[in-house]
């Protein structure tokens, strides 16, 4: 008796969570959900349509344009800022006063707004004002990024690795930074090289932040809207149009609600299930 | 002559870490640096191996002139406190990594891990990963690494330091066994003066940076050259207090004294600095030579059968260990014994006399 008063009760204790987690997740996905599967000419007047909108995404050559767009840009900026993250966080000195001024360095590029990142770079890359932009030219590059794909792209990429290889940097430096000395000494003792260190030692222990560093940087570029939008908005054409804005552009700019709903809830689904594959391929080999 | 000191200075951004110190280790010896955390015992230790250089000096190993040789080109082996093993290799590999660096032949590698293996009754997990195993199982990989290189020098820092008193115990019983059927020169860091002497072999006793003293492990303990050394080699604290021998009696705070005899009556007369072991001031006459004192308590801690007391005489605190459980209260005068034969003589100079 006593005992089931105290279980009602402590649904009190959870209950603000519930509540904020209600009205900041569940709540707006179910109107999501309920937009995706009804069609509305306005004045609140709703038909039912069943899974016509998810149908229609996913024969879509749009969106299949966008996805493909989406998974390339994702894919070469895993490439390079993984490896370039780990390779700054060796390069950083393991200890004294460089390396709060490092830390800091580094740190700053993360401490930008997202919008003034996209406004800055879009400034810096302007072929007629942009110090970038005119320094590419300069070499006798013909380089155009509000006309050229290639160059959108291009930009697009180097404001990402920009903004985001510190994450890694810093995730990998923490990582270096718990390893013992002694494993160095160990290392050195058994006269194992400089790469064997890395591969053996250094690479095994940076594993779980590494894990965490892909993940966070996947999901991230996955979504990727504010940079590109500012930068580009989507274009030249549809060249930087990556999923986020794609379907801001179908919900807002068309106002096709249904497809867009339709569309937000395969957008989640992708995330959600290729998180899960990524760290479940990641983790495997720690369980052996 | 397995490894020699000479003279070796090390001085790290203007702090000496270890000030010019000579000692030579005999091949084929179990040695063990005893010192307190920040004594220099790990910098010694790292100069022996080669990670470091000495700042002045030499290092000589079987006759040659190492001082400026890397560590890669010397036989060295070493073991941690914490326990270093390569984290993806299982147990096999990681015993066979020193012997895969050097390209040995496949078949050799494979019976000298086995060996090693056996040896160390760690040939079960040889399939393992370091991560599935105890801290003891842990250590005694890392440990048959060191070994299976045949090193003609192998370094120990504190490699029982984080283990459990029990794998402890077990551990230290068997590494002097260990090392000494492979004839290699051992050098033992420890803190704990107890495990020194559990150890035996030889001590050398470091007090910031300096070798106080070096030679047989009980000898060291049963005569210690000087003051210090016999401070670094007592646990609980030794005892101290300034005496004066005036004829043939030593003064203690003028209310004490005792009679010199042996070779301590012909002593000059004067000041001098008596050290005694907390074992031999106890709350029962140890000896017909037990003089008595009286004193507080500051503080009483019962460690099983034992009982640490904490105790004021004039102006010296002591600390006596007696048998049996007594709960003395903080305060409480208290009527102890000190054993005046087992008592250490110091000169001025704090040496031994």
């Amino acid at each position: 008796m006593i005992g089931k008063t105290t279980n009602q009760r402590a649904w009190f204790l959870v209950l603000p969570v519930v509540v904020l987690v209600a009205f900041n997740a569940l709540i707006p996905l179910m109107t999501v959900v309920n937009y995706s599967v009804q069609e509305t000419f306005g004045n609140n007047v709703f038909f039912f349509e069943g899974v016509k909108w998810f149908e229609q995404i996913l024969h879509s050559e749009r969106f299949h344009a966008s996805l493909l767009r989406q998974l390339s840009f994702t894919g070469i900026i895993l490439l390079i800022e993984i490896p370039l993250g780990v390779a700054i966080a060796l390069a950083m000195p393991k200890r004294g006063p460089w390396v709060s001024v490092c830390l800091v360095l580094m740190a700053l590029p993360l401490l930008i707004p997202w919008n003034v990142v996209g406004a800055m770079w879009n400034i810096f890359a302007l072929p007629d004002i942009g110090l970038l932009g005119r320094m590419i030219n300069g070499m006798g590059f013909d380089y155009n990024f509000t006309q050229q794909p290639l160059a959108a792209w291009f930009t697009t990429i180097l404001m990402d690795v920009w903004h985001w290889t510190s994450l890694v940097v810093l995730l990998a430096y923490a990582g270096l930074s718990s390893i013992p000395d002694a494993y160095y000494q160990a290392a050195r003792i058994d006269g194992a090289s400089s790469w064997s260190v890395f591969r053996y030692i250094q690479l095994p222990k940076m594993k779980r932040v590494l894990t965490i560093a892909v993940l966070l940087r996947f999901m991230d570029s996955f979504m990727i809207y504010t940079e590109p939008f500012v930068l580009t908005g989507g274009g030249p054409g549809n060249a930087t149009t990556f999923l986020s804005i794609d379907l801001v552009k179908i919900a807002l700019g068309q106002f096709d609600l249904g497809p867009a709903a339709a569309m937000s809830l395969i957008y989640f689904l992708i995330i959600l299930v290729l998180s899960w594959i990524f760290y479940t391929l990641m983790m495997r080999n720690e369980e052996q | 002559m397995a490894i020699e000191l000479k003279r070796v200075t090390k001085v790290v951004a203007g702090d000496t870490h270890i000030h010019a110190t000579s000692l030579k280790l005999e091949e084929g010896r179990f040695n063990i640096l005893l010192g307190t955390t920040l004594s220099g015992k790990t910098t010694l230790l790292r100069l022996m191996a080669g990670l470091e250089r000495p700042t002045r000096g030499e290092i000589w190993f079987k006759g040659r002139n190492v001082t400026g040789l890397p560590v890669q080109q010397r036989k060295v082996a070493m073991v941690y406190q914490q326990f270093i093993n390569y984290p993806n290799f299982t147990v096999y590999d990681n015993i066979a990594s020193p012997l895969k660096v050097v390209r040995m032949p496949p078949k050799e590698i494979e019976s000298r891990v086995h060996k090693v293996a056996e040896l160390l009754q760690i040939e079960p997990l040889l399939k393992r990963m370091p991560g599935e195993l105890s801290g003891g199982q842990q250590q005694r990989t890392a440990l048959a690494r060191a070994l299976v290189k045949e090193s003609d020098l192998v370094l120990l820092d504190e490699p029982l330091a984080n283990l459990d008193y029990k794998l402890r115990e077990e551990l230290r019983e068997e590494l002097p066994k260990l090392f000494h059927d492979t004839g290699a020169t051992v050098v033992y860091a420890t803190t704990e003066p107890a495990e020194a002497l559990l150890l035996g072999g030889y001590t050398a006793t470091l007090h910031e940076g300096r070798v106080t003293q070096y030679g047989p492990t009980s000898s060291v303990y049963r005569a210690p050259g000087d003051l210090l050394s016999a401070r670094v080699f007592s646990d609980p604290p030794i005892n101290t207090a300034s005496v004066s021998k005036r004829g043939e009696r030593f003064h203690y705070n003028e209310s004490v004294s005792w009679k010199a005899k042996g070779r301590y009556a012909g002593l000059a007369d004067g000041a001098y600095t008596i050290g005694f072991r907390p074992h031999h001031i106890t709350l029962a006459p140890g000896s017909s030579e037990s003089i008595s004192v009286v004193g507080n308590v500051v503080v009483t801690e019962i460690s099983g059968s034992e009982s640490v007391i904490h105790m004021r005489v004039g102006k010296d605190t002591w600390v006596s260990l007696s048998h049996g459980i007594h709960s003395l209260k903080r305060g409480q005068g208290v009527e102890l014994f000190v054993q005046t034969d087992r008592c250490f003589y110091f000169d001025k100079n704090e040496r031994l006399v």
